[in-house]
This record gives C-alpha cells, sequence and structure tokens, in this order.
C-alpha cells in the first residue's frame, strides 16, 4: 500500500460513500456543541420532525456568552436567552450538557480534551473554527456553520471534500521563552492567513513532538488563522499520556486495544503532501501582531512595518488600514507600544500550562499602572481549580491581575468583558480583527508569557529579559 | 432555501482584502436565536457610526455616508464585489446570513476562506471565484459606470458582462444541483441512512471507545 499521511488516515476512514465529483459522506464521531451555533439547527430538526442520530456523540457546553464574575444568571436577557436555549434543548434532547454552575463547564475546545472526549482517529465538529485544536490528538477536527451542525445532527454525517494535505514541519528546538503560541503566529507569518486555504495541515518535526499537549493544542487552534480547517499533529506517548485515566477515554483492555489503533496513526515515511514548509524553530523569537489580520505579526524586537515598503496595491492598502484602526507609526518599536489592558485566556492560550507560564513571569509582580485591567480566565472550571490547587490565583491576585470564572470572555466580548473604543489590549487570544475585543478595540496577539509580561511592564517586552 | 438559477444584479464594489466574518456580523448580534433579521447589522462597524447593539431601530443608527453600501448608486445590490480570502475568521453562519437578508446573492471574490464558502451554498448565496486580474477589471468597471450590473448564470457556470464578455466559474456538481433547486442537503443525506447505520455498526465494533458518551 502507498505511504499515506496522517490525513489521508483519518479522512478514509470515515468515508460513508463517495460521489464521482470527489464529494464523501464522512461519518462525526465527536460533536462539540455551544449556545451560539446551535439554536438554529435545533430549530431546523423541530420545524423538519427530524430526530437527532446519536445523541451520545453530543457534549455540549455554554461558553461564549457566560460571564466571568461570580453571579447567578446572566444579566443581559438576550444572552441569557440564548444560554437557556441550550439548557432547553439539551435537556429535551438527552444531550450531556455542562452548563453555567457545573464544575466541568468551560471552553468547548478546552472541556472536550479534557475529559477525554475528544480522541485519536475520531472526526470531531463543533460550530465554531477553532474546532481545529482538537487535532492535536491525530482526531480530524473541524469548524462547521450552523446548517452543517443540523446536518450532523440529523445525519451523523458531514458533506465534505477532501482538501490536500500541506506539511508545516518545525525542525529544531525552540529557544526558551519561545511557546507555541509564537510557533503558531510566525508559520501564520510565513504562509499567510490565506495560506492554509483548501489545506489540511500536519505540524510535524521535533519542535512540534517536544510540546505538550497544551502546546499541540495551541497550534492546531490556531490552524484556522492561517486559513486551514483541520490541523493536526500525530499521536504519540504525550498523546497517549495525555488520555491515560479522562472520563471518556476507554480503560481496561479496551485502553490497550485503543493504543494499538493510536500508534498507527501519524504519516507514512515517504507519504507525499502537497505542499511542505520548513521553519528553523532556533529562528522563532517572541511575536507580537501589529495590525487586524494575525498575519500582521513581527518580533518583539522588531518595528511596526512602513506600508510605504510594501509594493502590491492591496496589502498596502490593507497595511494603511491596518495601522490607521491600530493607531501605529510606521517604524514604530514594538518594545515603545503602551497597553491598556490584559487578556489571559481564550481556546488559544487558557490551559494549565499557559497559566502555569503566565504566572511565573508574574511572581513576585505589579501590573503597571498604566494597565487598568489584566485579566486572566481559566478555560474549564477543572482548568480553575487545578490553578487554585497549585496557588496559581493567589500569585495573579497578589501582581493586580482578576482572577475570574472560565468562558470565552474578551476573545470576543460576547459576555461583557471587553474593550472599550480605542484601548489597546495585550491579549493570548487568537483573532486581533477590527472590533474583535469591542468596537473600536485594538489587539495584539501575543503568548501566555508576553502577555504576562506586558502586563508588569505596560508595554511590550522581550519576556526573555524582563526584570523584576 | 431558495433557488438560484439566474441572477441580473447590480454590483457593490468592497475593496478590501481579507474581510472577515467579525467585519460581515459582528459579535453582538450573534446572540439571537433566530435565522433571519441580521441584514441591518451586515458590516454594522463600517456602516454606522455609532456603536451597533441587538434590538436597534436601524431608522435611529447614524450611517457612515462614506461606507460604499451606503452610497446611493449601490442600493438594491445583489452581487457584492470582494477581494483575496473573503470571509476569513469564525465559522459563524450568521455571515451569509446577513449578506442574504440584506439582499445579496451572489459574491464575487479571488478567494474566500474555506467555512464561509461552504456556509454560503447553505443560504443560496453564490460565492463565485474568478481570477485576481478578472476581478481588478470588475472593480474598475464598478467604480467607472454607476449602475453596472451583470448577468450571473448557475447553469450555464458563468457571470456575464453587459459588453458580452463571459467568465466562467467552478462549483462543484452536487452543490450546483442544491443551489438550482434550492434543495436541503439533509433530506438528501437521509437517503443514504442504511450506508450510514452499517458504517456506524462496523465502526463501533472495531473501536466501540469512539462511542463512549457521556457520564451525566
Amino acid at each position: 500500500m502507498a505511504a499515506q499521511t496522517l490525513y489521508d488516515k483519518l479522512w478514509q476512514s470515515h468515508v460513508v460513500r463517495s460521489e464521482d465529483d470527489g464529494t464523501a459522506l464522512i461519518y462525526i464521531d465527536r460533536h462539540l456543541v455551544h449556545e451560539v451555533t446551535s439554536p438554529q439547527a435545533f430549530e431546523g430538526l423541530r420545524l423538519h420532525g427530524r430526530p437527532l442520530w446519536r445523541v451520545s456523540s453530543i457534549l455540549a457546553t455554554a461558553d461564549h456568552n457566560v460571564p466571568t464574575r461570580p453571579v447567578k444568571e446572566i444579566a443581559d436577557p438576550i444572552s441569557r436567552l440564548q444560554v437557556t436555549t441550550l439548557d432547553q434543548n439539551c435537556a429535551a434532547n438527552g444531550i450531556t450538557e455542562f452548563a453555567m454552575g457545573d464544575h466541568r463547564q468551560g471552553i468547548v475546545h478546552v472541556i472536550g480534551p479534557e475529559q477525554g472526549a475528544t480522541l485519536p482517529g475520531m472526526t470531531v465538529v463543533c460550530g465554531d473554527s477553532h474546532t481545529s485544536t482538537h487535532g492535536a490528538f491525530a482526531a480530524l477536527a473541524m469548524g462547521i456553520g450552523t446548517s452543517e451542525v443540523e446536518h450532523v445532527m440529523a445525519t451523523q454525517c458531514l458533506i465534505s471534500k477532501k482538501a490536500r494535505a500541506m506539511l508545516v514541519r518545525v525542525d529544531g528546538d525552540l529557544r526558551p521563552g519561545v511557546t507555541a503560541k509564537d510557533v503558531a503566529l510566525a508559520i501564520i507569518g510565513v504562509i499567510g492567513t490565506a495560506g492554509g486555504t483548501g489545506y489540511a495541515i500536519e505540524f510535524g518535526g521535533s519542535a512540534i513532538r517536544a510540546l505538550s499537549m497544551e502546546g499541540r493544542m495551541t497550534l492546531c487552534n490556531m490552524a484556522i488563522e492561517a486559513g486551514a480547517r483541520n490541523g493536526m499533529v500525530a499521536a504519540d506517548d504525550t498523546t497517549i499520556d495525555y488520555l491515560r485515566g479522562r472520563p471518556y477515554a476507554p480503560t481496561a483492555a479496551q485502553w490497550d486495544a485503543a493504543v494499538a489503533v493510536w500508534r498507527t496513526l501519524h504519516s507514512d515515511a515517504g507519504a507525499v503532501f502537497d505542499r511542505t514548509v520548513v521553519l528553523d524553530a532556533a529562528t522563532i523569537e517572541p511575536l507580537v501582531t501589529w495590525g487586524t489580520s494575525p498575519e500582521m505579526v513581527t518580533g518583539v524586537n522588531g518595528r511596526v512595518p512602513d506600508p510605504a515598503a510594501e509594493s502590491d496595491p492591496v496589502r498596502r492598502q490593507g497595511m494603511e488600514k491596518a495601522l490607521a484602526y491600530m493607531d501605529l507609526q510606521p517604524n514604530t518599536p514594538i518594545t515603545d507600544i503602551r497597553i491598556d489592558k490584559v487578556f489571559i485566556g481564550s481556546c488559544t492560550n487558557s490551559r494549565i500550562e499557559d497559566l502555569r507560564a503566565a504566572a511565573a513571569v508574574v511572581r513576585g509582580g505589579r501590573v503597571a499602572a498604566n494597565v487598568t485591567l489584566a485579566l486572566v480566565v481559566p478555560g474549564s472550571g477543572l482548568v480553575k481549580l487545578q490553578a487554585e490547587q497549585e496557588g496559581l490565583h493567589q500569585v495573579f491576585l497578589d501582581a493586580g491581575f482578576e482572577w475570574r470564572n472560565p468562558g470565552c470572555s474578551m476573545c470576543l466580548g460576547m459576555n461583557d468583558d471587553r474593550l472599550s473604543a480605542g484601548e489597546r489590549c495585550a491579549s493570548t487570544s487568537n483573532r486581533n480583527f477590527e472590533g474583535r475585543q469591542g468596537a473600536g478595540g485594538r489587539t495584539h496577539l501575543v503568548s501566555p508569557q508576553m502577555a504576562a509580561a506586558a502586563a508588569l511592564a505596560g508595554h511590550f517586552v522581550d519576556v526573555r529579559t524582563l526584570q523584576h | 432555501m431558495q433557488k438560484f438559477q439566474v441572477l441580473n444584479g447590480l454590483v457593490a464594489p468592497l475593496d478590501r482584502a481579507n474581510v472577515d466574518t467579525d467585519a460581515i456580523i459582528p459579535k453582538q448580534f450573534l446572540k439571537s436565536i433566530q435565522r433571519a433579521g441580521f441584514g441591518p447589522n451586515l458590516f454594522d462597524a463600517w456602516r454606522y457610526l455609532d456603536v451597533g447593539e441587538p434590538g436597534m431601530d436601524p431608522a435611529s443608527r447614524q450611517p457612515n455616508p462614506d461606507f460604499v453600501l451606503n452610497l446611493p448608486r449601490y442600493q438594491g445590490a445583489s452581487v457584492l464585489l470582494a477581494r483575496e480570502n473573503f470571509g476569513c475568521g469564525s465559522s459563524r453562519e450568521h455571515a451569509p446570513w446577513a449578506l442574504e437578508d440584506f439582499g445579496f446573492r451572489a459574491v464575487i471574490a479571488p478567494s474566500f476562506a474555506d467555512i464561509f464558502h461552504n456556509n454560503c451554498y447553505k443560504n443560496g448565496v453564490l460565492p463565485i471565484i474568478l481570477p485576481d486580474a478578472v476581478v481588478s477589471q470588475l472593480f474598475e468597471a464598478v467604480e467607472a459606470q454607476p449602475g453596472y450590473r451583470l448577468v450571473v448564470d448557475l447553469a450555464a457556470q458563468q457571470v456575464r458582462l453587459a459588453d458580452g464578455t463571459a467568465h466562467g466559474f467552478d462549483i462543484d456538481p452536487f452543490r450546483k444541483y442544491c443551489m438550482l433547486e434550492g434543495l436541503d442537503d439533509i433530506g438528501l443525506t437521509l437517503r443514504h441512512a442504511a450506508d450510514i447505520t452499517a458504517f456506524e455498526a462496523a465502526r463501533k465494533a472495531a473501536q466501540p471507545w469512539l462511542f463512549n458518551g457521556a457520564a451525566q
């Protein structure tokens, strides 16, 4: 048999049937559901009198709208209705939901892996583009729209066409202070936000193999910011060790059988990719975005670029619009950019390793006077509990950070955590689009360490040189 | 879903690359549990000078007179002309819902983000990929000629210009069929229910751990 990529294996093992034009029905093993992209899907099923195909495949939670301050109920009636609609739809259909108040509630892309509900070899879908996160487990994971949410609920399948395969190989070792987030931003800086369009990306190479599961999730999470619907990493001991003992993970004899299958979930030697991109890990430094697209990124020791130096007119115009929105001048050193708020959280960077890394930078320091709000929002109730057991919350609180309850929070500000117009934020989230964190807000994407360092300094600073 | 056959429409140009779904429909409007009613908030942050919130009366808003869709010459447009990587970002289907609710039935661009591209077909909005150079020519033509219209003929897979020029475009046969007929693809997939059941049974026998449900 010809050498196969991991993507080939995952695709092939889920094809229920295929048509002459390559359109295929793909079986879906796990469906994660949240409150924003599901109400219209449930309504569609009701209108057509269609039952759910396999209720046990679904795990639901409320994350986008939930407040991160301790409250009994959501103050905004529109947000509250969306969350209670999810509760009602789950109750009516017998779907497992980690609702507000459940200690397992959290960001859907944090709780799936945390529960072992995401397993190697699975197809995982969710009405959320950051579903690519779950590809860190050698799963075929993709974000879908609401019509597709309804389609999967009704048929357990997705209509899809096979993408092209891209290998992004990061060779060598990351330098201290450089994280999976920097790797993700570096890759997007190289291939662009549309570079992965039409591709499934496998991340490989020694730097990727050395990443923890948290790091791999951060990386796959941002595959979509490179335009790729799927990101994935081969299964190995790191994957298997992470999953052992998780609530949904297999046990006893089934565990051994599962591990034997998982050991095959890698690209074969000699497998052919449609495109290969190679980065040298040693050349990656802590990165900061300066614009309104994740590809607008540079090293912390770099400067805001000058649109006048860009020859392509569409790109130049994009840079000019971005700098105007961000209120930045060309050639400004990144370390001269002062910030108003800091957000440590989101499905990209809210896991225990992220919080540990940020706390290690913060320990003993104080949030700078010009920073009006520094938020830490754990990805789930269980992450929060673990962080508290480790005393991390106290490190943040002592330094002047706020320690909040889990949710998507200021990544997109559907709850009341958001930027005001003109405010500038060092954020560990994934999108620096105009208005993303609040109308008129300005977002700079960074790693948790870099966000923590910026909080203490009041401006961007190379975390490797920070003294406090 | 309404059928898409032949569209003869006024063209509105949105001349910027990487237009993301947060720009197409900002997050505060995603709290709705309805499928309709997003049109008044399409491109909200660009289209209005005040900050929009759900429930506001569109008549009370302050339109941005400089935003292209507010220009009198583009009122009633049903074809949106855009640049590369249109629809990047989130999977929110509210983006094509808003475009459709506003009155757009087709979007022409050199490239689209994958999830947005896919979501369009489910809602009777046809995403058309034309070469960069052709799109640039269209931007020039639309700018130069007020009232610029073109014809999108899905059956023929052609965009036809007033001067007789025709540009072909690609579309998967299955998507084309669903768009032309206005078909619900769930109904089509359920015709293969026996195949799905058989696949599922075999998978469960081989890898039962994939079917572990939740401990409530």
